[in-house]
């Protein structure tokens, strides 16, 4: 699917053509996707997708100035001209003492990480089509009130990476994706409702079911019907797996080693410290067998490992690649990812917030009075201070029970009192992607919806 | 004839002559289609990013393919590559046919139309990806040194300028055939400022559009929108909590419409609005806003971010009124669900790529100005919000239910603004939320170009505008009781 020699001619055209070091990554893809509302077909699409990415350093008395260029022509010619370009490029950037590749942190040798099964490619599109009508149909099932639906779409596919600097590090691998998304749409009372649920993995075999999928999105939907707005108020909030890892999503922005040297994360300067409760366990691992995010190599060829974040509480590590590394004197975590036209920049592979030991039925039956947030949206996030409002759907809590379900409110406060708020985390990890998280609580935040 | 310089660009680069395109839509057309197209694009983009007063990457990217697309009833098959040669066109083509499937009923397509858009929205001299990278460094480091002169409380400087050049080509079966040029600028800035106690506070603002790069290389250009970026941060070092609850709220003009987009644009959007999945469909002829409410999506405005010449299935662009007096009388179209829902296209249909099927998206969506003094607005409201920048929304387009984020926003009290807080969330309820707009001044203003709106994972360049208005009772989403 891929050829590595692309790669290593790229890194080589741009030595000829004068960079002092220089490093190439290859992306190549072959994918399916269809979406399917009811029994009809919507749409089908299929792609073969190609892209080279080189990243030429040319020396002078500061330091390193860069250029990234990117093409998807790989024609012999355009990777020579390319290179060309890329030099040129470079010398018209400023010098930085702290650019350039890393010497050492290659990864040498990796386990199996189960990131495809070749006989995935043998399936044929009529049987994602299926399954992609069965998920309808178990949606529709559940309840004479799923009326509609925003369909369910299936999509696979089989991706390639290859990678080689000057450094001496070459490597590549391959990868497959694979999901199943069912939206569907409840019906009541001339209002409606929709939400989502999906199954993602790198082998088919490890995929829910599409009956299941389906079943639970219309469950969600169907539970919003009658959803309101409550009263403004200070109140615990629990946070259900799939918000709660939007939660995660927010923190992981801010334990990005680019934000961090850059101090436009509210972490800045914190490593070592309390910056959560007891409950808080975050954990970033980049060779989870299966794993969405996992990867032997990262893009600058440094080896992935396991790196805890957070440890009870305590900021133990940010999330880096080799330049966030240098700026704050650290080394390089094996975070660093890129697509063929973007520089390396700070990303996590598989990271999760650890789980508690209660179900999240304990966490709810020991709320007296509070939200249960099921979905949040808008980005009302302020990395550099930490602060958030963001819109919230769910119920409203009364004596340990879902009362009603709740819309068109707020939940605000700021992250770092958020953290150190956590008091009970549930023990139902949910991965949605390379991201997973199980449901937690906190004590207090600002719910705004109705006047008071 | 010699043919419109953007249709030779694709001939001379490519090789692709009438015969191919034709050869390859009658191969699409070959089974119970009911449209096929062709969407070619040759895009360059070239950015450079400043921080810590250094110009760290210059980058220059290349993207070019090919996507095909059959119309068999509401089905579409759409195959896409990278590679464009009259080969992979075929194979893409049978490819995107088996996809819609069926039977066959071989036809011949012939390849006409102008090859030209009627007019030209965008006319540049040079393509701002020609530029030497040389001016555009250059223009970093003199918006670095000024906003650093400006305050010094100014810590850190991010600017980015990122230039584009999209070419793209469009032959259907109905016969369309266009091609055209699109260049696009985009100049973004960001400012964290530092108060002497040690607060630290960050503030953007961007601009840009489609015009010449000599224009935005102005100081009266840049000067502004880096003055305002330090404004903001400088300002945001003063902020309080925000209120919560439900309360009026004073929006300023330009931005804010943003509320538009998320509000009610999103849920006129053709395909939502078939598949009646949006709050809004069965409701034309309906109010679903307060009397002096007019709403309008315009891709015709010279120069404008979200303007096109012709939109990505070669419909020409327009100004369709979505919302007037406060009656919802249009929606958004493109050629499928327009032909589904036996209605025109309003040139609505755009994509992000050739690796993308196009949807009914927005151009430009703005309120058309009303006769209310904005201060007067100011001073109608006794306690509430006055929210005058915003950093993006997103709308649950099936419960109606949109969130906006204010990044620049200050209590009103007794009619007076007073302190500014932090940014917070207002959230409210598509259908419903425009009914409650009370006043409407007369200073509409469109955004600086810095729009992007995201659907179904596309990302397309969008423009939105609004005078000052006042809506009564929504809530925001702040700390405070």
């Amino acid at each position: 699917m891929i050829d590595p020699d692309r790669v290593r001619h790229a890194v080589e055209a741009a030595k000829r053509a004068g960079a002092d070091a220089a490093d190439a990554i290859q992306l190549a893809s072959e994918s399916v996707e269809a979406r399917v509302r009811g029994d009809e077909i919507d749409y089908v699409k299929q792609a073969r997708e190609h892209a080279l990415g080189l990243r030429a350093f040319v020396r002078g008395a500061r330091g390193l100035a860069t250029a990234l260029v990117s093409t998807s022509d790989l024609s012999h010619a355009a990777i020579e001209g390319l290179a060309q370009d890329a030099v040129a490029l470079a010398r018209a950037t400023t010098q930085d003492p702290d650019a350039g590749l890393p010497s050492d942190g290659f990864a040498r040798d990796w386990p199996e990480l189960e990131l495809f099964d070749p006989h995935d490619r043998d399936v044929p599109l009529d049987t994602q089509l299926a399954e992609a009508r069965e998920a309808e149909a178990a949606a529709r099932a559940v309840d004479p009130r799923i009326v509609n639906s925003e369909g369910t779409s299936v999509g696979s596919s089989f991706d390639a990476v290859a990678y080689a600097s000057t450094a001496g590090f070459e490597g590549h691998y391959e990868g497959a994706h694979h999901s199943l998304v069912s939206s569907p749409v409840a019906a009541e009372n001339g209002s409606m409702q929709t939400d989502y649920w999906l199954t993602a993995a790198r082998r088919r075999s490890a995929l829910d079911s599409p009956a299941s999928v389906g079943r639970r999105a219309a469950e969600r939907a169907l539970a919003q019907l009658g959803a309101r707005r409550v009263p403004t108020q200070q109140a615990p909030v629990i946070f259900e797996a799939p918000a709660a890892r939007a939660v995660l999503g927010n923190l992981v922005g801010c334990l990005s080693g680019g934000a961090v040297y850059r101090k436009t994360s509210f972490l800045a300067g914190k490593l070592g410290e309390r910056i959560a409760s007891d409950a808080v366990t975050v954990i970033d691992d980049g060779r989870r067998p299966g794993g969405l995010g996992s990867r032997p190599f990262d893009a600058e060829g440094q080896a992935t490992r396991r790196t805890g974040l957070v440890e009870r509480g305590r900021l133990a590590s940010f999330l880096l690649d080799v330049y966030s590394a240098r700026k704050l004197g650290l080394r390089s975590t094996g975070n660093a990812a890129r697509g063929a036209a973007s520089a390396p920049s700070v990303a996590p592979t598989n990271l999760w917030l650890e789980p508690g030991r209660a179900s999240l039925e304990e966490l709810i039956r020991s709320t007296e009075r509070g939200l249960l947030v099921t979905g949040l949206f808008g980005q009302g996030f302020n990395a550099v201070t930490g602060d958030f409002s963001r819109g919230a759907r769910g119920f409203w809590i009364e004596r340990g029970e879902r009362a009603h379900p709740v819309e068109e409110i707020t939940v605000a406060g700021n992250l770092a009192d958020l953290l150190r708020d956590v008091d009970r985390v549930a023990n139902d990890l949910l991965w949605l992607g390379s991201l997973g998280a199980p449901s937690f609580r906190v004590a207090q935040l600002t719910v705004a919806g109705d006047s008071a | 004839m010699k043919p419109p310089a953007p249709v030779s660009f694709f001939r001379e680069r490519f090789g692709l002559d009438d015969g191919s395109l034709s050869r390859a839509l009658a191969t699409a057309l070959d089974g119970p289609a009911d449209a096929a197209d062709l969407f070619f694009e040759y895009t360059t983009r070239d950015a450079v990013v400043l921080e810590e007063s250094i110009v760290k990457s210059g980058d220059r990217h290349l993207s070019q393919g090919v996507g095909v697309r059959v119309v068999a009833g509401e089905k579409q098959g759409y195959a896409h590559s990278d590679e464009i040669d009259a080969q992979s066109l075929v194979l893409a083509a049978k490819t995107a046919r088996a996809i819609a499937a069926g039977r066959a009923s071989a036809r011949s397509v012939a390849v006409r139309g102008p090859g030209a858009p009627a007019r030209d929205l965008y006319p540049v001299g040079r393509a701002p990806t020609d530029a030497p990278i040389a001016v555009k460094v250059q223009l970093l480091e003199q918006i670095d040194a000024y906003a650093r002169s400006r305050d010094a409380r100014v810590r850190e400087v991010l600017a980015s300028l990122v230039c584009q050049n999209r070419h793209m080509l469009l032959a259907a079966s109905d016969g369309s055939f266009v091609a055209d040029v699109q260049p696009l600028l985009r100049l973004n800035v960001q400012v964290i400022a530092e108060s002497p106690s040690g607060r630290r506070e960050v503030a953007r603002q961007g601009g840009g559009g489609r015009f010449e790069l000599g224009h935005l290389l102005l100081p009266a250009y840049w000067q502004p929108l880096v003055d305002e970026a330090v404004r903001l941060a400088l300002l945001n070092l003063e902020a309080v909590p925000c209120p919560a609850g439900a309360m009026d709220v004073v929006l300023g003009p330009g931005w804010p419409g943003v509320l538009l987009h998320e509000a009610v644009g999103h849920g006129l959007e053709g395909d939502f609005v078939r598949k009646g999945t949006s709050t809004f469909a069965g409701r034309l002829g309906q109010r679903v806003a307060a009397p002096g409410v007019t709403v309008v999506d315009d891709g015709t405005l010279p120069g404008r971010r979200g303007s096109l010449n012709v939109d990505d299935e070669g419909t020409p662009t327009q100004r369709t009124t979505l919302i007037e007096d406060g009656i919802l009388v249009g929606f958004l179209q493109d050629r499928l669900n327009a032909r589904l829902l036996g209605v025109a296209p309003t040139g609505n249909g755009r994509r992000e790529s050739y690796a993308h099927l196009p949807m009914p998206r927005m151009t430009n969506t703005f309120m058309l100005a009303g006769h209310d003094d904005p201060a007067d607005i100011v001073r109608s409201v006794s306690r509430g919000l006055y929210a005058v920048n915003f950093s993006g929304g997103q709308v649950d387009i099936t419960n109606g239910k949109f969130v906006f984020a204010a990044s620049e926003a200050y209590r009103i009290e007794d009619g007076r603004i007073t302190a500014p807080v932090k940014g917070a969330t207002l959230i409210g309820n598509g259908p419903d939320a425009l009914t409650h707009v009370s006043r409407i001044g007369f200073d509409l203003a469109l955004d600086r170009g810095e729009g992007t709106c995201g659907k179904d994972g596309q990302s397309v360049p969008v423009g939105v505008g609004m005078p000052t208005i006042r809506i009564d009772g929504i809530t925001v989403g702040g700390t405070e009781r």
